[in-house]
């Protein structure tokens, strides 16, 4: 692990150790010293911040390496940029940043070298890297073919190529909680103290008391961001108004919906930000300990989050007596077992007790009695990541973030059939059509968009009229959605909706914890009622009668189930049902009574039929069908019974002459 | 203008104690919400079943009337059309779930699940579809889980947990797969359990049960080649008389003994005798340990929850268990030893019954033998009724049969909680002094339902300290001073389950508190109408020791009332 340059000190008179943390270290870095006066320790002290703002010395080479560039083979690239740089003898950093949002573009190398500008370089593979590497660095031919845009201001001969904020696909996202993702170097405290970290922190340690802290928050109308939407500074009010000796901190980074990469992009990318968020939170409270509950599943965040911990405790940022203020604060990191139920507040805190996963009735609230007992605080990555914002610029500025009245920023991660995928911050308030059109470029090539589906398993979709909804809490609770943890997948036309509800459906089912009725039952009975309608009624006359009586009980199940349930997960389970009943009735009735599927992805109700022309009576199809649907003696054409088959397509696979195929939608209608 | 400490419950004015819930300030004033999961007796809240989801005006959300606090000017509705909707539909969704078996279900009448169904009107099973399949476990001889009838309501969990501190059981699996059973997939019997049976008292349905035996019982009455014999503990009367309205506890055991034989039982006997038996034994145990330098404290061994316990738990405290058989093995060893004597067989087997309150006394019987089969409180009602006795109408006083017929008012108090010390004390003090207690053989120290109880009394210039531990889950301020070696008790009663006896796994499924409460005041009430108020001076007992035993402690004891423990962790490893 690499030590902090930037927080050594400049010569024997700098008064601060680790030991000793000075409340004016966060100040020093930039502007010291201050504890004495000596321009040769201030130059000394501009150079090492300069060299770390800008991430090193001489040519550097960004990397996005976080969980989505893995996936995209950047640990290939970076070897195979370290070899190249070996054969040619060419002299260059490679630094691993994490994720800029843009996934649809991914990978992102930026190279900057000395005396120019970063210059970010997109679709970038183990195919293509030589040709990248040897352009800029063998024919010096920086404006090439992968050029996506610049960063920052690179002067009038750079004007040219566009600054990457000034792209489609970033000119209208604020970026406040992924403003260093992708950019700074998540692995090395001093580029991110290079970047601005833990000033907020100094200063709501230093110089405001915890009732200033919250009631800043309060005033800058942050709410929850991993879906309910609780303001912030009230929640930290309640367990500051607590009068416990002690207290908890918990960073809840269970993200789990499906579709959802928000907050790993801001623990891979940005460690230090929770970090500090984390920290004036627990000033806020009064907590000494605090936990980040972390998906098991995002190994690489926990690796960063180890290592900046560690970093942090090394120069007093974490630890006793952080920067003399007489406040403590440490981090444990707990890994999750995979349930996504314990993203649940009361789960998580039953999980990091040692216990079961599973929710308790609220009250007591986790802020009156939570962790052990005491007053817990749980605030979501996202939540955190956006205090030391507001303590820095102040709530005005935070307030004014957001259009309307709504406050600040959210993350999407926008996926699906769409153009541009990839993880989008906007202000809270912004159009749905904003997001879904002038930021992901619209439905695919030759495809029409039909929803978008908001707020995890169980949030809701949003069909196309309803696309000038704003993203507010309150306006998405009345579409039957939720603004959720920010996950947001859209689909064309080829996506059948009643499929959509039992996908999600059977998410929900496995992942209820089974502790309260209305969720265990509940769910499992609307999937087999969903999986039911999704299938044609082979055999005999009751299970088609089951399956008309099942969907009479749809609305009612999915109602109790929301109204009944203990926790956050049962209550908005029924969602994924009842918000494609209210804006695609049409697709369950085709399903339900005509027995077909208009997009043609339920299998279990596809039709098959046989060319009579070209059918050999080779009998290969009936031997291979499940259900007994092929009738037709051997040399003569076959047909297959619509009643009895199953849509399995054994028939298609096993005939020779590819007589089989499936009848289009349309013409099944007539 | 409303009163303070009251709210409005379907427009009536209900007052409540501050801190009540609303379920339990509406159960007080009479109106009754369904529920599945509360207990409030026992352990808080969980609002696991959502049955007793109420409207709270001001609340869009229903809310569950187990967890919320009853304030001051609130308005709740239990039956609005919206609450009555949810709470059918999800008992529709148990059903849908659950085996259905009621005609030929153990808790058929008797199945709170069935009876919230009723009580809703559901009668239809509208919701089919897939229901939860597994095995049924019969391994242990006390106990039979049926996870298929379970609705995982999570009490049995809280009992084991929580009021035993045992946490043999608990959920496996999540979501629709969830289940509760013993670790690691496996039968009861290798499990943690105690077979205390408190969740058997407390499933709504038939998913927990003791094994039954009547059956077998029912088998070996209708044996021409059998002499079958009964032997009836204390708390048993004390229970039965709460359907039979009986006026004493005597009236209803000699009730009892009527309608056994008139079942064809060939002689009943008082577990009672075994008590005061128990009791000379137990004593001079306890004096021979505390003249001859312990091991002290010394633990009784009648409650075969808590022999468990220490075998699986606590093997370390084996050294500090009495030896003493419990009077149920104490009786039926003397049973099976002495009674062919008193009486000619006639070459036929004796088959040796105990009507126990206690679901862990068939795992004793069938580990110590002797007895060769047991029938909780619970399984005597199923057996009287096969043969068609109503335990209301037999009012005829029976006969209990020699030599086993008679106990002392101490030997009663064995069935509650601190009976076994007081009995205990009485004839210490006979034993240590010479002479009999005075006060009139109460001690009070031992008396009530606290959790704990220790007190110091002087025997004889001898200063004795006792303590008492009502219920398992109880033992903690007992057991750690102990393991620090800070326990100055020389004598320590504990049972494993609260009330004692009384409050055992075998008794009936609707026990509360305030029953276990009446039923300890009727053990008293029968100590006090008894004239023999101590052990020592049972004349069948001086009988026995006189004929056969010679002296308590003595060799023929030794092999008949005595036994030994064995450390059942060291036998897993």
């Amino acid at each position: 692990m690499q030590a902090s340059n930037l927080i050594a000190a400049c010569c024997n008179r700098c008064t601060h150790r680790p030991g000793n943390p000075c409340r004016d270290l966060v100040r020093c870095l930039a502007e010291g010293p201050i504890c004495h006066s000596d321009d040769a320790c201030a130059k000394t002290r501009q150079e090492r911040m300069a060299n770390a703002r800008r991430g090193g010395q001489g040519t550097l080479i960004f990397v996005g390496a976080g969980t989505c560039g893995r996936a995209n083979g950047s640990t290939k690239v970076i070897a195979r940029i370290g070899a190249f740089l070996q054969e040619h003898k060419i002299s260059a950093e490679i630094v691993e940043v994490g994720c800029v949002g843009y996934c649809q573009r991914e990978l992102f190398v930026d190279v900057q070298k000395p005396g120019e500008p970063r210059l970010a370089y997109a679709d970038i593979n183990l195919g293509n890297i030589d040709q990248l590497l040897e352009a800029v660095f063998v024919r010096e031919e920086m404006r090439n073919g992968f050029l996506y845009g610049r960063h920052g201001d690179g002067g009038a001969a750079w004007a040219d190529i566009p600054e990457i904020n000034t792209t489609d696909f970033f000119k209208k996202q604020v970026k406040v909680v992924l403003r260093n993702a992708g950019i700074v170097d998540p692995r090395i405290l001093d580029a991110a103290l290079a970047a601005g970290a833990f000033a907020a922190a100094a200063k709501a340690v230093c110089t405001m008391t915890p009732e200033e802290v919250c009631n800043e928050v309060l005033a800058a109308g942050l709410r929850g961001r991993g879906g309910a939407g609780f303001p912030t500074g009230q929640k930290w009010n309640i367990a500051r108004q607590t009068p416990r000796a002690q207290k908890y901190l918990i960073c809840n980074a269970d993200e789990g919906d499906p579709g959802a990469f928000m907050d790993r992009a801001v623990l891979e990318s940005d460690p230090f930000f929770v970090i500090e968020g984390m920290l004036i939170a627990a000033y806020a409270i009064g907590a000494s300990k605090g936990y980040i509950y972390c998906r098991a599943e995002y190994p690489l965040a926990v690796e960063r989050l180890t290592s900046a911990i560690e970093q942090c405790r090394r120069v007093g940022l974490l630890g006793t007596n952080i920067l003399g203020s007489l406040f403590s604060f440490d981090i444990t990191i707990k890994q999750g077992a995979g349930a996504f139920v314990c993203g649940e507040e009361t789960a998580i805190l039953a999980s990091i007790e040692g216990g079961r996963g599973m929710p308790r009735p609220r009250p007591p609230y986790p802020a009156v009695s939570g962790l052990f007992g005491k007053p817990t605080v749980l605030n979501n990555v996202e939540t955190l990541a956006n205090v030391p914002v507001i303590i820095n610029r102040g709530a005005e500025y935070f307030q004014n973030l957001g259009l309307g009245k709504a406050a600040g920023t959210k993350v999407f991660a926008l996926s699906g059939a769409i153009r541009n995928t990839g993880l989008v911050e906007v202000p809270v308030g912004i159009k749905l059509r904003t997001i879904i059109y002038d930021i992901g470029g619209g439905a695919l090539p030759g495809h029409k968009f039909k929803a978008v589906q908001i707020g995890g398993p169980s949030g809701g979709c949003i069909p196309e009229q309803h696309l000038d909804t704003v993203t507010d809490y309150a306006d998405l609770i009345q579409l039957g959605a939720m603004m959720g943890s920010g996950g947001m997948v859209v689909m064309d036309e080829r996506t059948c909706m009643v499929d959509v509800a039992r996908y999600f459906m059977e998410f929900i089912r496995n992942e209820s914890c089974g502790k309260c009725t209305p969720c265990r039952e509940g769910t499992t009975r609307m999937l087999e009622i969903l999986t039911s309608i999704t299938e044609r009624p082979v055999g005999d006359e009751e299970r088609r009668l089951e399956r008309f009586r099942g969907v009479l009980h749809l609305q009612e199940l999915a109602s109790t189930v929301k109204e009944a349930s203990l926790c956050g997960l049962g209550q908005s389970a029924g969602n994924p049902v009842l918000s494609t009943l209210r804006f695609f009735r049409d697709e369950y009735e085709r399903h339900v009574i005509d027995q077909r599927c208009p997009s043609g992805e339920c299998q279990g109700l596809a039709v098959y039929e046989v060319d009579n022309a070209t059918c050999l009576g080779c009998l290969l199809c009936k031997k291979a069908c499940p259900s007994g649907a092929i009738v037709g003696e051997r040399k003569q054409a076959h047909y297959i019974l619509v009643d009895k088959c199953v849509g399995c397509g054994s028939c298609v696979t096993a005939c020779p002459k590819h007589s089989i195929h499936l009848v289009s939608e349309e013409r099944a209608c007539v | 203008m409303s009163l303070v400490n009251s709210l409005s419950i379907d427009g009536k004015e209900v007052q409540f104690t501050p801190g009540e819930t609303v379920l339990s300030a509406a159960s007080r004033a009479g109106i009754e919400i369904p529920h599945l999961c509360a207990m409030d007796w026992a352990c808080k809240p969980e609002a696991a079943c959502r049955m007793c989801l109420v409207e709270l005006e001001g609340m869009p959300r229903l809310q569950t009337s187990c967890t919320l606090e009853a304030k001051d000017g609130q308005k709740v509705r239990t039956r609005s059309p919206r609450v009555q909707a949810v709470r059918r539909n999800i008992v529709e969704l148990l059903i849908a779930n659950h085996p259905g078996d009621c005609l030929t279900c153990a808790r058929n009448q008797n199945c709170e699940l069935a009876q919230v169904a009723s009580e809703l009107g559901v009668r239809e099973r509208r919701y089919r579809g897939l229901k939860k399949n597994h095995a049924l476990d019969l391994s242990s001889p006390a106990l039979v889980r049926d996870p298929n009838k379970c609705i995982l309501c999570g009490r049995c969990v809280a009992v084991c947990h929580q009021v035993q501190g045992v946490g043999a059981i608990d959920f496996i699996d999540r979501g629709i797969k969830t289940r509760v059973g013993p670790g690691f997939h496996d039968g009861i019997n290798v499990s943690n359990c105690i077979f205390c049976g408190q969740c058997t008292r407390v499933c709504p349905t038939a998913a927990l049960m003791e094994k039954s035996q009547v059956d077998a019982v029912v088998a070996a009455l209708a044996d021409p080649n059998a002499i079958v014999v009964a032997q009836i503990a204390p708390a048993v009367p004390a229970t039965l008389m709460e359907n039979a309205q009986a006026s004493s506890v005597r009236s209803m055991l000699l009730r009892l003994a009527t309608a056994l034989k008139r079942v064809g039982f060939g002689a009943v006997f008082d577990t009672g005798f075994a008590a005061d038996l128990t009791i000379m034994e137990e004593v001079s145990e306890l004096i021979r340990r505390v003249q001859t330098g312990g091991p002290l404290p010394m633990f009784t061994s009648c409650s075969p929850g808590w022999i468990q316990y220490v075998e699986k738990y606590r093997p370390d405290l084996i050294p500090h268990l009495s030896t003493c058989k419990s009077p149920q093995q104490m009786a039926a060893a003397l049973i099976k030893d002495v009674y062919p004597k008193h009486r000619d067989l006639g070459g036929k087997r004796l088959v040796c019954v105990s009507l126990m309150p206690c679901t862990a006394k068939k795992v004793e019987a069938s580990e110590l033998g002797d007895v060769d089969f047991v029938l909780t409180t619970r399984e005597i009602d199923e057996l009287l009724v096969r043969y068609g006795i109503d335990l209301n109408k037999v009012t005829e006083l029976g006969t209990l049969d020699a030599p086993f017929s008679s106990a002392s008012g101490a030997g009663r108090l064995f069935g509650g909680t601190g009976g076994v010390m007081e009995a205990a004390i009485r004839t210490a003090h006979k034993m240590l002094t010479g002479s009999e207690l005075a006060g009139g053989f109460k001690v009070e120290e031992a008396r009530g339902l606290e959790g704990i109880k220790c007190f110091s009394l002087d025997v004889g210039g001898t200063t004795l300290n006792f303590g008492i531990v009502n219920g398992l889950g109880r033992l903690k301020p007992i057991l750690d001073p102990l393991s620090k070696g800070a326990s100055n008790l020389h004598f320590i009663e504990v049972m494993t389950c609260p009330g004692g006896c009384i409050g055992g796994g075998g008794q009936p499924y609707d026990s509360d508190p305030e029953d276990i409460r009446v039923r300890l005041e009727r053990l008293y009430d029968a100590d006090r109408r008894s004239t023999l108020k101590v052990s020592h001076d049972n004349a069948e007992v001086q009988e026995i020791y006189a004929e056969m035993l010679g002296k308590p402690l003595g060799e023929i004891s030794h092999h008949l009332l005595h036994r030994s423990y064995v450390d059942r962790r060291a036998e897993e490893t």
